[in-house]
């Protein structure tokens, strides 16, 4: 195959130009410029044929070139003729000259990018408002669910909240036991090396039974099950929504709330609880061992400096604040995994906002928990 | 238009999941210029034979010739050129949903050409023209889309680089008969511009005798028939008879 060109001849007020080679995709770059150039070469030119005669082959890319050049040529007022078409070829380039008509519409020109800026912050503000719309309007379908199930508990998807509790429960008991016990562990150390300096090792058992008890515990609990089971319950929900399941379940006369949301939030505010207090225990079986271990202190002298440090209310307060942030947890992933729409971008965009939402509302909560707790004096 | 030059010829192919053989030695020839319809019961291998040949699932015996190269013996620069070639539409569109509808047509133009973003922007509106798409259907993302527009834009998507064989996946399912109707018309007046070799895999008798030159026929995992629709009509074989000639068949032939 010869490379593409043209060439040219001019005749008295006639250009006589011939079109050679394979005009196909693979010449297109090497073409598009030599279109330009001949289109501009012979703009004086009155009449024009352009010959094709001699073309070995011609695709699309080609077609449109050659259909280019006839209307560059056109419109600075030059009459363009095509001759010598093959029957092969006449159909591509009768439709090559109907498309691209409609005058071309401006791309969108890119914005100031201050003023981009400016937009997304706006955006991003006005979204949080949004989303804690959303979050309140599923709180209110998940209540008028409960107490739809409480009127008759028959409704309550037993199997399917047995199912997620083993998901989100007793899979996640592995993970959960070693996280804990490490940082158990480690704080146990850190403070063990850095109370050593004052001769006050001791109170690392208060330090550490406190700390776990009330808020170490439950927070890592809820990062590793937002982590875990949020995420999950997000990109299901997400690709339901994408695949019209959820509509389809909407259109059985059933409620997607009811079916879908309740049973894993009601799974989520059993396990948190659960796997709070097997965290919490493995992360003061670390801390006791490290003391052991590391700080010489026997286990005996453990677990009695733990008994003074701590009371009832110390592991309360871990406990009570656990189902409400499995609620929050199992509320963000839910919504966020409902407002995914068709394309896999935003389904892996909800996820991240899934997860990192549940996390920042979690510590949230955690504070407000605290000044509540502060305040009664627990 | 039929030559009798062979663009794909598929020899003795048997593929296998475990132990269950889908294809049982398949030979099927694909001749330049056709409009090839592949037709067989649901289940029965016809997309599994479809994706073999474009590399998807792997075969355990038996060669797959394309543009008379053996497409097992080819290094992956020369497999990539023949895959240039092709192009494929798949059942459900298979259109990248976070790209616009422009942005898929031109995708394998970015990837595999050097061209100019004027140049990209014109071709792919051409294309999308060229199925019988709006121009402003082109920001549109293809959650937004019905499903006739989506096949119509995946046909763009695999028309993208001017390819010699297009591999056409029940082009016209989940389509309403005066859409799958228009789309047979809209695969013939392409395939007769741009000179195309078509493989489709279809259930629909119409599109079989509107569109099709040939048909071949996949029952138990072997190719029992192929040549052109008068052939299958006068066959006595039972699955061709209760294929072509069974209620449905009646319908739309007599």
């Amino acid at each position: 195959m010869t490379a593409a060109a043209i060439t040219g001849r001019v005749e008295g007020d006639r250009v006589a130009l011939a079109a050679t080679g394979a005009w196909t995709a693979d010449a297109a770059v090497a073409l598009e410029s030599i279109v330009e150039e001949t289109a501009r070469h012979y703009q004086a030119a009155r009449r024009i044929d352009i010959d094709l005669a001699r073309l070995e082959r011609l695709d699309t890319f080609g077609a449109w070139l050659i259909e280019r050049l006839t209307r560059t040529l056109a419109a600075r007022g030059s009459s363009a003729r095509i001759v010598g078409l093959s029957d092969a070829d006449r159909g591509l380039i009768e439709e090559v000259r109907l498309v691209n008509r409609a005058p071309a519409r401006p791309r969108r020109r890119a914005d100031n990018p201050a003023l981009a800026m400016l937009d997304a912050i706006g955006r991003a503000v006005a979204d949080i408002g949004g989303s804690l719309v959303l979050l309140a309007q599923l709180f209110g379908a998940l209540t008028m669910a409960i107490a739809g199930t409480i009127a008759r508990p028959a409704r309550l998807r037993l199997t399917s909240t047995v199912h997620h509790l083993e998901r989100v429960g007793w899979r996640a008991v592995p993970i959960i036991l070693l996280s804990t016990f490490l940082i158990g562990a480690i704080i146990a150390q850190q403070g063990i090396f850095h109370f050593r300096t004052f001769g006050a090792e001791v109170f690392v058992v208060d330090m550490v039974g406190i700390l776990v008890l009330r808020e170490v515990g439950v927070l890592i609990v809820c990062v590793m099950v937002a982590g875990r089971s949020g995420s999950a319950y997000t990109a299901e929900l997400g690709a339901m929504k994408m695949r019209e399941e959820i509509d389809a379940l909407r259109t059985m006369g059933l409620d997607p709330v009811e079916v879908l949301v309740l049973p894993r939030i009601v799974a989520l505010v059993i396990a948190v609880p659960l796997l709070t207090f097997l965290g919490s225990m493995a992360a003061l079986y670390g801390a006791g061992l490290v003391c052991w271990l590391y700080g010489g202190m026997t286990p005996e002298i453990f677990l009695e400096r733990l008994r003074q440090a701590i009371w009832m209310p110390t592991f309360a307060v871990g406990m009570i604040k656990a189902p409400f942030m499995a609620l929050t947890i199992g509320l963000v992933a839910c919504v966020e995994g409902f407002n995914v729409e068709g394309s896999a971008a935003s389904l892996g965009r909800k996820t991240t906002a899934s997860v990192v939402k549940s996390i920042f509302l979690v510590i949230v909560l955690d504070g407000f928990f605290a000044m509540f707790f502060g305040a009664i004096g627990m | 238009m039929t030559g009798n030059e062979a663009v794909i010829s598929v020899r003795d192919l048997v593929v296998s999941f475990g132990v269950a053989t889908v294809l049982d030695r398949v030979t099927l020839d694909v001749f330049r210029g056709e409009i090839l319809g592949f037709v067989g019961g649901s289940g029965a291998g016809k997309s599994v034979l479809m994706r073999t040949i474009i590399g998807l699932l792997p075969k355990r015996a038996g060669t797959i010739e394309v543009f008379g190269s053996d497409l097992a013996s080819l290094d992956g620069r020369e497999r990539r050129a023949v895959e240039r070639r092709w192009g494929v539409l798949f059942q459900q569109g298979a259109l990248f949903s976070s790209l616009t509808v422009r942005q898929n047509v031109q995708f394998p133009m970015r990837e595999h050409l050097d061209l100019s973003p004027r140049f990209i922007d014109e071709i792919a509106l051409a294309k999308l023209e060229m199925v019988g798409l709006d121009p402003a259907v082109a920001e549109k993302f293809p959650a937004e889309l019905s499903g006739g527009m989506i096949k119509r834009v995946a046909l763009a998507r695999a028309l993208a680089l001017d390819p010699d064989i297009v591999f056409l996946d029940e082009p016209t399912s989940g389509l309403d008969p005066v859409g799958a109707a228009a789309f047979d018309e809209l695969i013939r007046t392409l395939q007769r511009t741009l000179g195309l070799s078509v493989f489709m895999v279809t259930h629909d008798l119409d599109s079989l005798h509107a569109v099709c030159d040939r048909i071949a026929v996949l029952v138990d995992g072997r190719v029992i028939a192929a040549g052109p629709i008068e052939a299958m009509l006068a066959s006595e074989h039972q699955w061709l008879k209760s294929y072509f000639r069974g209620k449905r068949g009646r319908q739309v032939y007599h």
